[in-house]
């Protein structure tokens, strides 16, 4: 006969010296772990719990702003710098890191409506209310830093004056040639001290300008008659325009999705459209309860973040309904623009109260160097919460969020009005001949006509 | 293992579907992996014993045994023979690593099976029916003549649990910190070792049940009881999960296989039964008495009678067909009391009346153990990390349940059995919090202990009465079917025929 036992040598399921790794053996048949679920559910509500004990994301203000800040702007080549511009033409460069001003670019007469910088990152672009626009050239990355004291003063690299307000600006992103919208959309190069070409559709001034990422003659504008219109550089007339039964405040183009843009509307809704197909709305992003008065897409293009009047910040994900993250604080007024960071991992709002919010975008991660153990630990976590996030237990305490009082009182009251319009129209397809009320998709309903 | 995938073709959110699609792949991927992996990252092989030509496995004695295998190997069949305090009874660490043997009159002793070291011996001068390991392999609890006790490994007594009383056998849920106890009144409780807190006291009406085991593939705890029902508890409801009669006397002995789907029982009426739980059916029935059972991790079973211990395997792979594998006959006189496998080595623990003997089994335990649910080879700062984790990872006593695999998934919509479910759970909650309702002491003379008896059964039955609302269709359909019968046979032509 055969005969064959377990026989195990102590010497290789230990380990010879003390300064070795212990030896870890695995053996991944299910048999030898019962009750997984049970075990995975546990470790979903801790992990939640958890998260929200960690989750503490406002990391600092920026103030030194005598008046709201109206407008920021992002250096795409210098990750740590964002320039912010108020209301009484103050306009500053600031090091997100010691949440300092290293720079000051006084010389605007009026508000400054808009902001940005050219594509290799050396000159800054500013336009405002006393109709001109600025261009200033930006000290070098890692210049700055080296004197935190002093502050440096930099006068206009050139000023060019025009006959009307201007409301936004914006650059292209692989280009030589800034767009400007007032009274009309103007073109301009660097060097030309009048516009190169100049966009209008009807009488109406447009509010705000984003060039597409992608398409470098491709930009979006929204008009105060309701309307967003895409221009093409390359033809004399407008390619598309959307009316919507609302005011588009800003718009943000998804930079890994570069034919989808998302519109922040005054009527506390967030539309993404796809810019082929205007006809209806791809996603419509509600939660906010006041007008949303800017919104910008994270690099990733998987979520972008939205300031709105109702004093509170909102992430939310691409694709997504309902945000997923809100933010405010009691001194945070009336939030005029948001930024995401360049790395993905802040968020910056410029408020009404001159202070300019500097907020994690995932409010318990942990910043800086992350071993690769702890990484590993809380992806696992991240992903254990995700699969049984629908569970009462665990979507109670996900779902969770302080909100401050009279955003929570608007927001019953929305969806009480916004319940009674439902119920209201569900009774009246119910009471009618079938056929004669046809239902209209949401995606749908705020949009009046596409004209070509 | 994992069951069948998610069905995507009759999904019609296409989100959904390219999420779930996107998902099952993702465990198909890993599924691929961990097999992958198997072939070169398992260290050991498992045991075997084959007979060649005309040989017979069952004839194999274990001097046989110990002269092929080496000598590691043959160290692990050993004998203690203790005569003094009565007959032995054993348990092991879930890793295999410790053992403790009590003796009835009061002996306990701790012994780590990888050295062969004595770690600690002493008496309780009382008798000692049960004992289980707690949360390390250190701790444990003895269930002694009138109380449970819990003793660290130096043999000191840190916690005299008094809530139960006259203990006679003791279990332990691993994941939920559970110590569970029945005595012979037929209590059962269920006390959490890391709160303190008594979860749960119920009585089962059963009388005291000689066999308890745990399934641990759901936390489940069974009874055998001496009427021939076996019943399953869980701690949070005060009805058994299920009841079946399995034989026609008292039950002697059960035990469950690891992998939940079965469980064999033994009875006075000389059967020896296995069960399938999914069904809930005999499986197969041998003649014999059986003293006491046990599955090891690789699915044989041991059977212990008088003074020999038959061990059986299946042979066609789906369980029901077992055959005899091999036996042990130890000196006559020698009863056995308790046989108990060894985790992780091809070794079974007999605790017998003079002592205990530990044989070699082939191919009984499972080769490749994983470290992070039960390492033989543990140190001090693993063993201490584990605790830590099992403690962070403790489950509640609401998550057992018959079907472990249903947490996370959508409750049936089958109305008419899950609302009688619910509404059965939340009568016997609603007359239990009637029944422990504290009466409110009236003065001046109108609290007579007549009248307080009479007050708390009206309690009571108010309960009872706000669940005996028939629903009146039921009780038309009753009338209706007597109304048919009634009619004399001459007519029966004109009665009204059922629409098929």
């Amino acid at each position: 006969m055969k005969v064959k036992v377990i026989s195990r040598s102590t010497e290789e399921f230990t380990r010879e010296r003390s300064q070795d790794l212990q030896r870890v053996f695995r053996n991944y048949d299910p048999a030898l772990r019962p009750q997984e679920k049970a075990v995975e559910y546990a470790r979903a509500v801790n992990a939640a719990k958890l998260e929200k004990i960690f989750a503490r994301p406002f990391v600092g203000a920026m103030d030194g702003h005598a008046d709201g800040v109206s407008c920021m702007a992002k250096n795409p080549n210098h990750l740590k710098g964002i320039f912010s511009a108020s209301m009484d033409g103050d306009i500053r460069l600031w090091d997100m890191a010691s949440r300092r001003t290293v720079c000051q670019y006084p010389g605007h007469k009026g508000a400054v409506r808009g902001l940005t910088v050219s594509t290799d990152g050396t000159i800054l672009i500013s336009c405002g209310t006393d109709c001109t626009v600025r261009l200033w050239s930006v000290p070098i990355a890692g210049a700055g830093e080296s004197e935190d004291s002093s502050r440096n003063v930099s006068k206009p690299l050139i000023v060019y004056a025009w006959k009307h307000a201007f409301w936004a600006v914006d650059h292209q992103w692989n280009g030589n040639v800034f767009a400007t919208a007032g009274a009309q959309v103007d073109i301009w190069d660097h060097n030309r001290s009048e516009p190169l070409n100049t966009f209008g559709w009807g009488n109406e001034t447009s509010v705000s300008v984003r060039f597409n990422p992608a398409e470098p003659n491709l930009l979006a504008t929204s008009a105060s008659d309701r309307s967003i219109v895409i221009y093409d550089l390359r033809m004399s007339s407008p390619a598309r325009k959307l009316i919507m039964k609302t005011k588009t405040n800003s718009i943000a183009w998804n930079p890994m999705e570069p034919m989808n843009f998302t519109a922040a509307n005054e009527d506390c809704n967030c539309y993404s459209y796809d810019a082929r197909k205007l006809d209806e709305a791809k996603c419509v992003h509600q939660d906010h309860v006041s007008a949303v008065m800017d919104i910008d897409y994270s690099p990733t293009g998987r979520e972008f973040v939205t300031g709105s009047y109702d004093r509170t910040v909102r992430i939310f994900q691409y694709n997504g309904g309902r945000s997923r993250e809100i933010y405010h604080t009691k001194r945070m007024q009336r939030v005029f623009c948001v930024k995401y960071s360049c790395d993905g991992t802040y968020l910056i709002s410029g408020s009404d109260d001159t202070n300019l919010r500097l907020w994690k975008a995932k409010a318990s991660e942990q910043l800086g160097v992350v071993l690769p153990r702890e990484r590993k630990k809380q992806e696992y976590l991240d992903a254990v919460k995700d699969r049984y996030k629908h569970l009462p237990e665990v979507n109670r305490i996900v779902r969770h969020r302080h909100l401050p009082k009279p955003i929570y009182k608007a927001a019953n009251l929305r969806r009480t009005i916004i319940e009674a319009e439902r119920t209201k129209e569900k009774r009246r397809k119910a009471h009618s001949a079938p056929g004669s009320i046809s239902a209209q998709s949401y995606r749908k309903r705020r949009i009046i006509r596409e004209v070509e | 293992m994992r069951g069948y995938g998610a069905d995507l073709e009759s999904l019609k959110d296409k989100k959904l579907k390219g999420q779930l699609s996107v998902k099952e792949q993702l465990y198909g991927q890993s599924a691929k992996a961990a097999a992958k992996t198997e072939k070169w990252i398992m260290p050991t092989e498992g045991g075997s014993l084959v007979a060649e030509g005309l040989e017979k496995t069952w004839r194999m004695k274990q001097e046989d045994i110990i002269s092929e295998v080496d000598i590691l190997s043959s160290r692990k069949a050993c004998d203690i023979s203790l005569r003094v305090l009565g007959p032995y009874t054993l348990v092991y660490t879930l890793n295999g690593r410790n053992m403790l043997m009590a003796g009835r009159k009061g002996e306990l002793a701790t012994i780590d099976m990888l050295t062969m070291n004595l770690i600690k011996n002493f008496q309780v001068k009382e008798t000692v029916r049960d004992v289980v390991f707690l949360q390390d392999g250190q701790t444990f609890a003895a269930a002694q003549k009138k109380y449970v006790y819990i003793y660290n490994r130096d043999g000191t007594e840190i916690h005299c649990l008094k809530e139960h009383e006259a203990p006679q056998s003791l279990q332990y849920l691993e994941k939920h910190f559970l110590l569970s106890s029945i005595n012979k009144y037929g209590q059962l409780h269920y006390q959490d070792v890391s709160t303190g807190e008594m979860v749960a006291n119920y009585r089962t009406g059963l009388g005291g049940a000689r066999a308890m085991r745990t399934n641990t593939f759901n936390a489940v705890i069974g009874l055998g009881h001496p009427g021939g029902k076996v019943t399953m508890w869980k701690p949070t409801s005060v009805k058994p999960l299920v009841s079946m009669l399995c034989h026609h006397g008292p039950v002697t002995a059960m035990a469950f296989h690891t992998d939940g789907r079965l469980m064999a029982t033994a009875g006075m009426d000389r059967k020896i039964k296995l069960w399938d739980l999914r069904k809930y059916q005999v499986l197969r029935s041998f003649a014999g008495h059986a003293r006491t059972l046990d599955f090891s991790q690789r699915g044989l079973l041991a059977v212990g009678n008088g003074s020999f211990v038959d061990i059986w395997r299946d042979s066609g792979g789906d369980q029901s067909f077992m055959d005899r594998y091999m036996n042990h006959s130890m000196v006559k006189g020698y009863q056995v009391g308790r046989v108990r496998f060894r985790p992780y080595e091809d070794v079974l623990g007999i605790g017998h009346s003079n002592g205990i003997s530990s044989v070699l089994v082939p191919g009984s335990g499972e080769p490749n153990f994983d470290s992070w649910v039960a390492n033989p080879y543990e140190t001090r700062q693993q063993r201490r990390e584990k605790e830590v984790r099992a403690l962070l990872d403790k489950l509640q006593p609401e998550t057992i349940m018959l079907d472990p695999g249903r947490i996370g998934t959508v409750r049936p919509t089958r109305a008419t059995e899950a609302e009688e479910e619910d509404v059965a759970e939340v009568k016997e909650a609603a007359i239990a919090a009637a029944k422990a309702s504290a009466l409110k002491h009236k003065t001046k003379g109108r609290n007579k202990p007549s009248k307080m008896l009479k007050k708390k059964q009206e309690g009571i039955e108010r309960v009872k009465r706000s669940f005996m609302e028939l629903p009146p269709e039921r009780e038309s359909k009753k009338l209706k079917k007597t109304e048919e019968v009634e009619l004399p046979r001459s007519l029966q032509r004109f009665a009204k025929k059922k629409s098929s």
